[in-house]
């Protein structure tokens, strides 16, 4: 079974255990062998199940990893609850055995299908599409961009790229943590004015490739430029790291990265107020945290 | 130099900053020889604009002298006397192409945060929460203007500060306000809100061919400027029934055109203004739309309802059921003032119309926090404050 078929079945479990300890707190708490009411503290518990539950049921399946880290802990707190079972000599001592041990199995399964989850996320293979409306031709366009020593000026996770000669280049980009990754390039499809392709060659940090494209619009004096990236960061503790190489949210990124690239080559600039004056120690502002918390949320 | 900061909830402070720089090629630095307080001013300081920060210079409608040009700026030279436009377009893109400049899609930085606010972002906007680029103001000696070959218009001389101030801002607003209308010859615009822009709303729908200008408000002084100076007829909100009055005003049809020259801190009684205070005051509800319902409930069927008044969020208990059903057209925005500076600089110059009788103060720069309380407050029967920075 996929990690992530399981990741939905223990979601349906914590569906089906969280409505028998909101509608039946006392059954549920007779079975597994406590004779105190806790009615309760056992319907709070029913409502984390639910909430793991449906979470874990309608994520993405790239996004499933929190979810059962959530189940873990919530293992960690009915551990816990039923630890403090056995010190009561009313409840029913081998019922809570029982119980326990229940516990404990799904626990495990939790655990190891967590940390599978967390690997297969981090290692698997990204890619990002969005589009934007230039009021430029795509000859333009397509010549600014086909320097790709241009790059940086608006995606500005790239360090430098230099071109090595004809269709290879040479790529540093900003890495997570201060580290560079970096990566030879080599273009793979070049359709003057119409399109650009490049991908890694062999021995690049983390595999990645791009493309492109410049379609003149049907109804306004603008070209439709649309781009693709992708990268596959390595498996393992590193991958996970690289897995930000574009930030905490791609999606972001590549917009903010393609919106500073039609304010370059509309306006000549990017606009900004960094350097500006205010009555405050730092010119700058924690808004640019701010939309970075924002959109990584 | 010296500039008005946002330090908090009602509290502002003139403090000493560095001055501005020229940070891209199409800026430049003017010296602000005037600098007024605004309605939307007061949104701020008043708490009802996310994305502030202590620290942030104020200021969106200001003049002076141009002391510095970026290399991209050709049309203007050292010297030269302008007016800036509160809203910040570039001129080169799709909305600047339809003179559509308050929706310019390269001037606000953060552009990101107005999309998870609002869908879409809309331009920069001078001293105007982060959220509209976080640009620094112009209630300050002096400031920034970036896109400085597309927003600043020159003034010749002749002309005095306060006739051609409020071109940065109120009077365009209160045109397009009008405008937004599509009066027809004779027609009945009422206006709520006798504030700055309330007024230049009223002259401009005498100059788009009115036949009859409504206002409505409750402070007297501002009635009383509707009437003299703006030739309004007059509702004083606070002694009768606004629906019931306009009604009988209008042979029970209802003004053809309704202007919401107020916005999100509206005034209102009854439960339904009690409702929106609560709410706002928990952050359920951003605005408090209470001079909007009226404006929809008021309208004739098939009407226009024209909305100036700056709203931030959300909002509640909107009539939605009487704008479909009587076909009412919303119009609405923020003022693509570039649009109006030539044609309403003419009308100046021509003597169809003087801005400065919207002025009942003037004070130094450094006399901002008593200006905003008092503009706030309506102390001393204020309308509009000019401050001047030199002084
Ligand atoms: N669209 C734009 O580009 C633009 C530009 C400038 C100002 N504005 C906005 O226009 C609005 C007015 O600006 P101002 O400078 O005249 O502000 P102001 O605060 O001086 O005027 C508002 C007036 O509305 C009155 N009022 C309050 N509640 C009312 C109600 N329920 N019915 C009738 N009148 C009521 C107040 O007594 C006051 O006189 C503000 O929201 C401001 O942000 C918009
Ligand atoms: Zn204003
Ligand atoms: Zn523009």
């Amino acid at each position: 079974m996929k990690q992530q078929d399981l990741a939905r079945a223990l979601g349906w479990f914590s569906i089906g255990l969280g409505v028998a300890e909101l509608l039946a707190p006392r059954k549920l708490e007779k079975a597994i062998g406590v004779r105190k009411r806790h009615t309760g503290l056992t319907r709070s518990y029913g409502l984390r199940e639910l909430t793991a539950g449906i979470g874990l049921l309608t994520a993405e399946e790239k996004n499933l990893s929190p979810w059962m880290w959530s189940r873990v802990a919530g293992d960690v707190l009915d551990l816990a609850s039923l630890g403090s079972g056995f010190s009561s000599d009313r409840n029913n001592k081998s019922k809570l055995t029982f119980a326990t041990a229940a516990v404990l199995g799904v626990t495990v399964a939790d655990v190891l299908c967590s940390m599978k989850l967390a690997e297969d996320e981090a290692s698997s293979t990204r890619s990002v599409r969005h589009s934007v409306s230039i009021r430029k031709s795509p000859e333009e366009l397509y010549q600014f961009w086909r320097n790709f020593e241009n790059l940086p000026k608006f995606m500005y996770h790239l360090h430098s790229v230099k071109v090595t000669g004809g269709n290879r280049s040479h790529w540093i980009a900003k890495g997570p943590a201060k580290m560079k990754v970096e990566w030879e390039a080599e273009i793979v499809d070049d359709q003057p004015n119409h399109l650009i392709s490049w991908q890694s060659l062999p021995g690049a940090d983390v595999d990645n490739w791009g493309t492109i494209k410049f379609e003149p619009a049907q109804h306004t004096k603008e070209t439709i430029v649309e781009v693709e990236l992708g990268y596959a960061p390595p498996a393992g503790a590193m991958g996970a790291l690289m897995a930000k190489l574009f930030g905490e949210a791609p999606e972001q990124t590549v917009k903010d990265d393609l919106r500073r690239f039609k304010q370059l080559m509309e306006t000549g600039e990017i606009p900004t107020i960094q350097g500006q004056p205010a009555g405050r120690a730092t010119s700058t502002t924690k808004y640019e945290n701010y939309v970075r918390d924002l959109v990584s949320a | 130099m010296k500039a008005n900061c946002w330090c908090g909830i009602g509290e502002v402070q003139v403090m000493d900053v560095p001055d501005p720089q020229i940070l891209n090629p199409r800026d430049c630095i003017v010296k602000i020889s005037s600098t007024a307080i605004c309605g939307s001013d007061l949104h701020l300081y008043d708490g009802y604009v996310p994305t502030m920060q202590a620290g942030d210079v104020l200021g969106h409608e200001f003049m002076g002298e141009v002391v510095e040009t970026g290399r991209g700026v050709n049309n203007l030279k050292v010297g030269d006397r302008v007016v800036v436009p509160f809203p910040i377009a570039c001129g080169n893109c799709y909305f600047c192409d339809k003179q559509m400049f308050s929706l310019c899609e390269n001037s606000n930085p953060n552009a990101a945060i107005a999309e998870k606010m609002w869908g879409h972002s809309p331009c920069g906007i001078f001293g105007y929460s982060h959220m509209t680029g976080g640009y620094a103001g112009g209630q300050a000696e002096y400031a920034r203007v970036p896109f400085a070959d597309v927003g600043p218009i020159k003034i010749e001389d002749g002309l005095s500060d306060e006739q051609v101030l409020f071109l940065s801002d109120i009077f365009p607003t209160g045109y397009m306000a009008a405008e937004q209308c599509n009066i027809q010859p004779g027609d009945t615009v009422a206006v709520w809100g006798c504030g700055p822009v309330g007024q230049f709303t009223i002259k401009s729908a005498w100059l788009l061919g009115a036949g009859r200008v409504i206002a409505i408000d409750d402070v007297p002084e501002r009635l009383q400027m509707a009437s003299e100076e703006g030739g309004a007829e007059v509702i004083n909100r606070n002694e009768v029934d606004v629906l019931e009055v306009l009604k009988e005003m209008t042979a029970g049809r209802g003004p053809d055109a309704t202007i919401d020259a107020v916005g999100m801190e509206a005034n209102a009684h009854g439960l339904l203004g009690a409702y929106d205070r609560i709410k706002q005051a928990m952050r359920l509800e951003t605005d408090r739309p209470a001079a909007f319902r009226e404006c929809i409930m008021a309208c004739r069927n098939g009407g226009t309802v024209s909305v100036p008044g700056v709203y931030g969020g959300f909002v509640d208990k909107i009539p939605l059921g009487s704008i479909m059903n009587r076909s009412l057209t919303i119009k609405t925005g923020q003022t693509h003032v570039h649009r109006y500076l030539r044609p309403l600089l003419e009308r100046i110059k021509k003597g169809e119309i003087d801005p400065s009788f919207v002025i009942t103060h003037t004070m130094p720069l450094t006399d901002a926090a008593e200006g905003y309380k008092m503009f706030r407050d309506h102390d001393d029967e204020c309308i509009k404050i000019v401050l001047k920075p030199g002084q």
